[in-house]
């Protein structure tokens, strides 16, 4: 039986890699069509890159609106779950149910009904709607991580800090915020990863400034560019997956720091 | 009202609000956009249920929604069917201290870049793809099929992959809940292994089945970057029909209607399936 479970999490293991491994694959590739036989090895994929002009431009919008979400999401995530955590009030578990809420809606809900409010408002489309739509769908990844930073933060700290005189902005910033920094960072971390890759909602909110997720969309319908962008598509894995292990060094270093070692059943 | 009761509303107002704001807001506009019709250029402010009546009637909106709905199914029933032996793996086989690695390894695929990730299956199910190539050299086939690209088949595929993480880690989760003497004392009392499964493993684990199918069933119905690059004619679903009225149709109002019918159809679907299965919520309070 047990063989049997190894032989089957083998298989589903390659079964869930298999684009993963094929994407640096391609980018590598000396061929302009995306098929085996593979032909020689080549750098210059990456090297095309570096021309694009309409990539540039996509980068920067990318980042600006993944910097920005990620601190705005974060901001209101560190809200929510202390009221959650530390507080108790009338009607706390539907607010905090419906702020989560954006984590089960298909993305497309999301999407055109942002379109529609920002329409009928006549605001223009522009990367500061697709921070706004971005910040909404991050809101909820981070409280997930954030209400385990609150969790574990012992109150009688703060409450030393507020006797021994300081106020409650003073003490939030020299007592919580260090102690719940790395979920913080944790926090930041995943919710710029999200933006960086959230295609449908920039899709739909997007107006002349394209993100690069955009950007990809409009070049995969033409064959000729499909090697640079499995490129850019690897350069993109390799900078997801440098900062998620960073949050998740971060992130076991904290539950090691706190004795959270982990066992199933209690 | 005491202190606390006042900081805690005082903090939870402001994301309360802004998910207001971005969310409730703009789908009671949907809403309302929904029971407007499009004249043209502008838009006709009287209410109609004319939307509503083309959606569920037109049989093009009939095909596409109940296709959607067949096809959210059955990536549904097979991403959790597929997850659970892996979650099962991670929670019983791998050792406690291995657990935060294997969660982490089997999230990673999933930072792909999304749009690559679903152009790559194309890639891997394509003519002269990776299956096929595989299949010609070992000499299972001579011709490259042509039947497993641009079908319902091929979105399925794609879409039970994207899933596949967050179905693995609700279950897992709630199987690391559960208290390892239940097993010990059903083998102490003589059932096999294969019965204690069936009788404490497989319903203390229902809590995490159900929500991953939450999870997966829900947006799977919104999504429209599967179907436009893998699904072909045939395999194009609801959300594509949405995009196009809201952008190149120009018809928002029916855009509206067709994606509230969509929510409403899954909700549907999502609450009798909650509600069959609320034997084992409510058994969870005791464990």
């Amino acid at each position: 039986m047990s063989s049997v479970l190894r032989l089957y999490i083998l298989v589903f293991i390659l079964f869930l890699y298999a684009p993963t491994l094929l994407l640096p694959l391609f980018a590598f590739n000396d061929s302009t069509i995306i098929a085996f036989p593979l032909s020689g090895f080549t750098f210059k994929w990456f090297g095309v890159l570096w021309q694009e002009a309409g990539l540039q431009s996509a980068v920067t919008n990318s980042m600006i609106i993944a910097t920005a979400s990620s601190i705005l999401a974060t901001t209101l995530a560190m809200l929510a779950s202390s009221a959650s955590v530390r507080h108790t009030f009338p009607g706390k578990a539907p607010m905090m149910g419906f702020i989560m809420v954006p984590m089960f809606l298909p993305e497309i809900i999301v999407g055109v009904s942002l379109l529609t409010m920002l329409v009928l408002a006549g605001m223009p489309l522009s990367i500061y709607t697709i921070i706004l739509g971005h910040t909404l769908i991050c809101v909820p990844f981070c409280i997930a991580i954030l209400r385990s930073s609150f969790q574990h933060l012992d109150p009688s700290m703060e409450e030393a800090s507020l006797d021994l005189g300081e106020t409650r902005a003073t003490t939030f910033r020299r007592i919580t915020l260090p102690l719940i920094v790395p979920g913080v960072i944790s926090s930041l971390l995943i919710a710029f990863t999200i933006s960086l890759d959230e295609f449908v909602i920039a899709f739909f909110l997007s107006g002349t400034e394209p993100t690069l997720p955009v950007y990809i969309w409009s070049q995969l319908r033409f064959p000729k560019k499909i090697p640079s962008i499995m490129a850019l598509g690897t350069v993109l894995l390799v900078v997801s997956v440098c900062l998620l292990s960073l949050s998740e060094v971060i992130r076991r270093r904290n539950a090691r720091r706190l004795g959270l070692d982990h066992k199933p059943g209690v | 009202m005491n202190e606390s009761t006042a900081r805690g509303l005082s903090q939870i107002s402001i994301p309360f609000l802004f998910t207001m704001l971005l969310l409730a807001a703009p789908l009671v506009l949907l809403c309302a956009m929904s029971f407007w019709t499009q004249n043209f250029l502008t838009i006709d402010h009287t209410l109609s249920l004319a939307n509503y009546k083309q959606a569920w009637s037109e049989p093009i909106y009939q095909t596409l929604m109940l296709r959607s709905l067949k096809i959210s199914m059955i990536v549904t029933a097979l991403t959790i069917l597929l997850a659970y032996p892996a979650a099962y793996y991670m929670s019983f086989v791998v050792p406690n201290s291995r657990k935060a690695m294997w969660v982490f390894l089997i999230t990673i695929p999933f930072w792909t870049s999304y749009l690559m990730r679903i152009y790559l299956w194309k890639v891997i199910l394509g003519y002269n793809g990776v299956v096929n190539g595989s299949l010609m050299n070992v000499g299972v086939i001579a011709e490259p099929l042509e039947f497993i690209l641009y079908n319902q088949l091929a979105v399925v595929v794609t879409l039970s992959h994207a899933w596949l993480p967050f179905a693995v880690l609700p279950i897992f989760v709630a199987m690391e809940k559960i208290d390892r003497s239940y097993l010990e004392a059903a083998q102490d009392l003589g059932d096999s292994a294969f019965w204690s499964f069936l009788r404490v493993t497989l319903p203390l684990s229902m809590p995490g089945v159900i929500a991953a199918t939450l999870i997966v069933f829900v947006p799977t119905i919104g999504d429209y970057v599967t179907p436009k690059l893998v699904g072909g004619p045939d395999g194009l679903m609801i959300a594509n029909m949405i995009e196009l009225q809201f952008k190149k149709a120009n018809n928002a109002p029916l855009g509206a209607a067709l994606a509230l019918s969509a929510m409403l159809l899954v909700t549907a679907v999502a609450a009798i399936f909650v509600w069959l299965n609320r034997r084992h919520l409510l058994t969870t309070g005791r464990t």
